[in-house]
C-alpha cells in the first residue's frame, strides 16, 4: 500500500529530498505531497543574485517533478501540525494526513528590531519576490528627478550582504554596507583577511562601515535615513536587510517539538525529531543542536532522510557537515576551511599578508606545528583545493612554504588516503585510488564512478595528479574525433599525402570534428603547403581569427595588424596606417611586437580596409594565426653607439623568411645588436643576440603566464649558419610539438631536453636536417600574402558579410563610446562582475 | 478571448548560400540568427548572440559534433552549443534559443512566432 509523505517547504533541500526519494523508490511505496509557500517551482537560491544579472526564473528553476506520485502545491501555507492525528492544516482550513512528515521550511531573514524597519523602501534579500520588489524600487529611485546619486544601505556585511551590495550596484545604486562586526564576512575570515577583503571591496565603489550597527530608519521627505550607532546618518533610497538568517522553526515550536538553543528543530544524526513520524532537513534543522546555512549539508540531510524512509540506515557524518567555503564574490577569491579562527587550544596561526599583491593567507596549525587545523585565503584561493583535504593530517612541508608565493606546490602525493579530495561529495583519496585500480582511467571516469569533482570542480586538478601518480598515462588523444596526438597526425598527413580534413577524419578518425581538432588539422595542412588557408573546405576548419584573417575582440569586432618587418616602417607607411584608421574610425595602439594594431573593424569592413593597406604595399601580419608573429629588433649598428651587428637587417630578413609559417602555437622572435639586449630577444621562442664576431642563438623563451628566458643553443655563428639552424629548429617544432605547445614546454617535454634538441638540429643525430631544411625552403618559396589572396578572389570576399540576408548592414549590437579621444566598445548593460559561486 | 499563435515563415537566403559545416548570420526583424548547414545537409538555426560573451558571433564559430550531436563552438570563449536544442554542453545552465527552419524551393525559411488574437 502506498504511504503518504508530506514535505513542508519547496526550496532546494526539499526538492532534493523528493528527487532522491523518487529516484530510489522504484516500487512506488511513497506518495509525496509538497507544500510550498512561494508561488514558484523550486529554484537555485544559491544563485539568487544572478537574477539581477538577467538570469530568469526559468534559468534558476531546479525543474519540476513530473511524476504521478508527486503533488506539488505552490502558494500553500501550512498553519498547523496535529501530531496526534498525523495531519497538517493549511491556510484554507483543509487538512492533509501523513505517514511521514518532513520539515524543510528553510530559514527566514533576520531583521534587527530597529524602529522604522517596516518603512516603505526597506527590504529583505531571500526570495525572487524580494528581488523583484527591490528591482522595482531601484528603478523607481533611478527614475526620480533631481540631482545626486541614488544610494542603498545594505545592513550586514556577510556573504549575503556583499551579494546584495553587488546587486545594488548592478541596479545603478551606490551601495553602503554596514556590518556590526569589526570586519566583513566575520564567520568565514579572520581580522587580517577581513581587512584585505574590505580594501578589495571598496575598490569596487562599495562603501563599507564595520563595527557599527543600524539603530533606526527614518522617513525623510520620501527618502530614507539610516541612523548608525556612531551617530552617522546615511541617506538612502533603499535599505536592504541581509544580516543573517534564522531557522524557520515556528511550526515545530507550535506543535511542541524541541528546538535548539539558537533555533532549529532538534534532530538526531538520522535527521529525525523526537517524533518518529517527523523529520527535518536543511536550514530549519538543528543537527546535534547546530544549524547549517550551506546547501551541501542540507543536501546530505535530504539523502539521509530519503534513505531512511526506504528502510536504509544512512547517518550524517561529520565530513558532510564540513563548513569549508570557497567562493568568488565581487571578483574576489575567498576561502576558509577547518578551524579558520584558531579556536583549538594551543593552535598557532601562520600568516602571510601581502597588501601590495592583494593576497592574504593564513594556516592554523597544532601547537607542535605538525598538524594542519584550518586556514583562510583571501585574494588568491588557488591553493584551497590542495590544502583543505589536509585538515587533520600531518603537514607535508613547512607551513610558511605552503602559502608563500613560489612556495611548495602540493599535489596528490602529500595527501593521506583518508583525506577528502572532494568535499562536496565526500570522496577520499583512498576511494579515488581504488576507483583507479578498478579501471577508472580518466578524469571523466573518476567523476562518473565516485561523483568527485562533479559539484564545484575545484578538486579536478587533484584528480589528474592522482591519475598520474597511480601510473595511468593520460591519453594523448587530441579529442573525441582522433585518437592521435598532433605530432602523430602530422606524420599521417605528411606520409599519406592527405589534403583534406574530410579524408583524414574518414580514414583515421570518427565523427565530423570539433573546435579542437579542426584548427590543428588546418594548421598541419598549411604547414605542409596546402595553399591558401581559406581555400575550399579548409575555410571551415579555421578558428574565427584565421577564418576572417583578423583578431576577434570581445565585442565581436576585429583588430587589424599589417606586417611591419623588424619594426622598421617608413613615414609614408605610418601615414597610410593613420589614414586608414582615421577613415574607418578605428582605435589604434602600438603593440609589444613593434607594430600598430587597429581595433574596432566590423567583419564587413575588413576587405575595404585591407584593399587600402595592400595597395600601399602592406601585407598580413598574421597576428591572428598560430604562426610567426614578429621579429622585434633594436637599431643595432645602423644608429646605436654600442651596436655590434646589423640587428634590424637580420630581423627583417628573418621575419620575411618565416612569415606565414603555420605552427602548433604562435612563434615570436627578437634580434638584439649587442649584449644590452634592448630587443628582449631572450623572452622569445628564438632570440638572437649579436656578439663581436657573429650571433648567439637562444631558444625556448616566452613571456605570458609562465615567463621563461630562452637558453643558449649555439654561440658566435655567422648569419648563414644561424639561418640554417633556425630553419631546422622551427621545422622540427612544427612537426613534433603538441597542439598549443609553445617552444619552451616542447623542449622541456623532450627526453634529453635542450641537449637532445642540440644533437638533432646541430649535430644531425637523427639524419633529418636536410629534410627539415628542404621543407623550410619549400615554405619560403611558396609564401604569398593571404590578404592579397582574398582580395583577388570574389568567392572568398563573399564570406566577409555581416548578414547573409543583409550583407552591408552593421551588427546592431556593436557600438562605441569615446575614451581618451578614441573609439572603444560601449559598455554592455548590465555589467557582469562575476556571479558568486558557493561551494563547500 | 483565445490567443491564436500563427507561425510566420521568413525567407532568409538560398540554401546554396550556406556553405557546408560553416555558419552564417541573418538579421530577422532586429533579432540575429545563426544558420548552420551540416555535412549531411541539414540546416539549423540558433540565436547568434553568444550568452557567455554578449557578442553576436555564434555564426562565426567552428561547426562540429560532440558524441554525434551537431555543435558550434563560440569563437570568443569556446563554449560548445548543441545545434539541436541550443543547450551549452559545457555549461548546462546556459542555452540559446533554437529556431525552426524549413527549406522550400531551395530557399531557407525561419519560423518567427506571431501572437495575434
Amino acid at each position: 500500500m502506498t504511504r503518504e509523505l508530506v514535505v513542508v517547504g519547496h526550496g532546494m533541500v526539499g526538492h532534493r529530498l523528493v528527487a532522491a526519494l523518487r529516484d530510489r523508490d522504484t516500487d512506488g511505496t511513497w506518495h509525496v505531497t509538497v507544500l510550498g509557500e512561494e508561488d514558484r517551482p523550486a529554484y537555485d537560491r544559491v544563485a539568487l543574485s544572478s537574477y539581477v544579472d538577467g538570469r530568469t526564473e526559468d534559468d534558476l528553476s531546479l525543474g519540476t517533478h513530473d511524476d504521478p506520485l508527486v503533488d506539488v502545491r505552490r502558494a500553500t501555507s501550512v498553519v498547523g501540525i496535529d501530531r496526534e492525528a498525523c495531519e497538517v492544516r493549511i491556510a484554507t482550513g483543509e487538512t492533509i494526513g501523513y505517514d511521514a512528515l518532513v520539515l524543510a521550511t528553510g530559514s527566514v531573514p533576520f531583521v534587527p528590531p530597529v524602529p522604522g524597519r517596516d518603512l516603505l523602501g526597506c527590504f529583505v534579500y531571500r526570495t525572487l519576490d524580494d528581488l523583484d520588489a527591490i528591482t522595482a524600487a531601484a528603478e523607481a529611485a533611478m527614475a526620480r528627478p533631481g540631482p545626486g546619486r541614488r544610494s542603498a544601505v545594505v545592513v550586514g556585511g556577510g556573504l549575503l550582504g556583499l551579494e546584495a551590495a553587488r546587486a545594488m550596484r548592478l541596479l545603478g545604486l551606490s551601495p553602503h554596507v554596514v556590518e556590526i562586526a569589526p570586519r566583513l564576512m566575520p564567520v568565514q575570515v579572520d581580522e587580517g583577511g577581513g581587512a584585505l577583503l574590505r580594501s578589495l571591496v571598496e575598490r569596487q565603489d562599495i562603501a563599507v562601515r564595520c563595527g557599527v550597527s543600524v539603530t533606526g530608519i527614518a522617513d525623510d521627505r520620501g527618502r530614507l535615513v539610516a541612523q548608525l550607532s556612531d551617530g552617522v546618518e546615511l541617506d538612502a533610497d533603499l535599505v536592504v536587510f541581509s544580516a543573517g538568517i534564522r531557522a524557520a522553526d515556528g511550526l515545530a515550536r507550535a506543535t511542541g517539538l524541541a528546538v535548539g538553543e539558537r533555533g532549529g528543530v532538534l534532530v538526531d544524526d538520522r535527521c529525525r525529531t523526537a517524533d518518529e513520524h517527523v523529520w527535518a532537513v536543511g536550514e530549519c534543522a538543528a543537527l546535534e543542536g547546530r544549524t547549517y546555512g550551506l546547501v551541501a549539508p542540507g543536501y546530505a540531510m535530504a539523502e539521509v532522510v530519503a534513505d531512511r524512509l526506504l528502510g536504509g540506515d544512512a547517518r550524517m557524518t561529520p565530513a558532510e557537515l564540513d563548513m569549508s567555503t570557497q567562493l568568488k564574490l565581487l571578483g574576489v577569491d575567498v576561502a576558509s576551511f577547518g578551524d579558520a579562527h584558531a579556536t583549538t587550544e594551543g593552535a598557532l596561526p601562520v600568516v602571510i599578508n601581502d597588501p601590495v599583491a592583494g593576497t592574504y593567507a593564513k594556516l592554523v596549525v597544532s601547537d607542535d606545528a605538525a598538524t594542519l587545523l584550518g586556514g583562510v585565503l583571501v585574494g588568491d584561493a588557488s591553493r584551497y583545493a590542495a590544502l583543505r583535504p589536509l585538515v587533520g593530517a600531518a603537514l607535508p612541508a613547512d607551513p610558511v612554504a605552503l602559502i608563500a608565493p613560489n612556495g611548495v606546490e602540493l599535489g596528490a602525493d602529500a595527501l593521506p588516503d583518508s583525506a577528502q579530495v572532494c568535499s562536496c561529495n565526500a570522496v577520499t583519496k583512498g576511494a579515488l585510488r581504488s576507483a583507479v585500480a578498478e579501471g577508472a582511467h580518466t578524469v571523466g571516469a573518476l567523476k562518473a564512478c565516485t561523483r568527485a569533482g562533479t559539484s564545484c570542480g575545484s578538486c579536478v586538478p587533484l584528480l589528474k595528479s592522482i591519475l598520474v601518480r597511480e601510473g595511468v598515462e593520460l591519453s594523448t588523444a587530441l579529442c573525441e574525433h582522433f585518437a592521435h596526438s598532433r605530432a602523430e597526425l602530422f606524420e599521417i598527413v605528411a606520409g599519406a599525402g592527405i589534403t583534406t580534413f574530410s579524408e583524414l577524419v574518414a580514414r583515421h578518425g570518427t565523427g565530423r570534428g570539433c573546435d579542437v581538432c579542426k584548427p590543428v588539422v588546418a594548421s598541419i595542412l598549411a604547414s605542409l603547403g596546402g595553399g591558401h588557408i581559406l581555400a575550399g573546405e579548409q575555410a571551415g576548419l579555421q578558428d574565427t581569427n584565421d577564418r576572417f584573417l583578423a583578431n576577434m575582440q570581445r565585442d565581436g569586432t576585429y583588430s587589424v595588424v599589417p606586417r611591419v618587418p623588424g619594426g622598421e616602417i617608413t613615414p609614408d607607411g605610418l601615414i597610410v596606417i593613420g589614414e586608414v584608421a582615421r577613415d574607418f574610425g578605428l582605435y589604434t595602439k602600438i603593440t609589444g611586437g613593434q607594430r600598430i594594431d587597429m581595433f574596432g573593424a566590423r567583419v564587413e569592413q575588413l576587405p575595404a580596409i585591407w584593399r587600402r593597406l595592400v595597395d600601399a604595399g602592406f601585407e598580413s601580419g598574421h597576428a591572428y594565426g598560430k604562426a610567426l608573429r614578429t621579429v622585434k629588433s633594436c637599431v643595432g649598428t645602423t644608429w646605436c653607439r654600442f651596436g655590434q651587428q646589423d640587428s634590424v637587417g637580420l630581423a627583417v630578413e628573418l621575419e620575411l623568411r618565416y612569415r606565414g609559417l603555420r605552427s602548433p602555437h604562435k612563434i615570436k622572435s627578437g634580434v638584439s645588436g649587442c649584449a644590452r639586449e634592448c630587443a628582449e630577444a631572450r623572452s622569445k621562442d628564438f632570440g638572437i643576440i649579436a656578439t663581436e664576431t657573429g650571433w648567439n642563438l637562444y631558444v625556448g623563451g616566452n613571456g605570458g603566464f609562465t615567463p621563461r628566458h630562452a637558453d643558449l643553443l649555439v654561440s658566435d655563428v655567422d648569419t648563414e649558419t644561424l639561418v640554417r639552424l633556425v630553419d631546422r629548429f622551427l621545422m622540427f617544432y612544427v612537426r613534433t610539438a603538441d597542439r598549443l605547445q609553445r617552444t619552451a614546454p616542447w623542449i622541456e617535454a623532450m627526453e634529453g631536453g635542450l641537449d637532445h634538441l642540440r644533437a638533432v638540429i646541430v649535430d644531425d643525430s637523427l639524419g633529418i636536417c636536410a629534410d627539415l631544411e628542404a621543407a623550410m625552403a619549400a615554405h619560403v618559396a611558396s609564401y604569398t600574402d593571404e590578404w592579397a589572396g582574398v582580395l583577388a578572389d570574389d568567392e572568398k570576399l563573399l564570406r566577409f558579410v555581416s548578414f547573409v540576408n543583409a550583407p552591408g548592414t552593421p551588427d546592431p549590437t556593436i557600438s562605441f563610446v569615446t575614451e581618451r579621444g578614441q573609439p572603444v566598445p560601449a559598455p554592455r548593460t548590465p555589467v557582469l562582475i562575476g556571479i558568486p559561486e558557493v561551494g563547500s | 478571448m483565445t490567443a491564436v499563435v500563427v507561425t510566420v515563415w521568413t525567407l532568409v537566403c538560398r540554401v546554396d548560400q550556406l556553405e557546408p559545416e560553416r555558419g552564417a548570420a541573418a538579421l530577422l526583424d532586429g533579432r540575429q540568427v545563426a544558420l548552420f548547414r551540416t555535412h549531411e545537409g541539414t540546416v539549423h538555426a540558433i540565436d547568434n548572440l553568444d550568452p557567455c560573451s554578449g557578442a553576436a558571433v555564434l555564426s562565426r564559430g567552428i561547426v562540429g559534433d560532440r558524441g554525434g550531436v551537431p555543435t558550434v563552438a563560440s569563437p570568443v570563449y569556446k563554449q560548445v552549443f548543441s545545434l539541436l536544442d541550443g543547450t551549452c554542453l559545457d555549461e548546462p545552465e546556459v542555452r540559446v534559443d533554437v529556431h525552426e527552419v524549413r527549406i522550400r524551393d531551395g530557399i531557407v525559411e525561419i519560423a518567427t512566432p506571431w501572437a495575434g488574437r
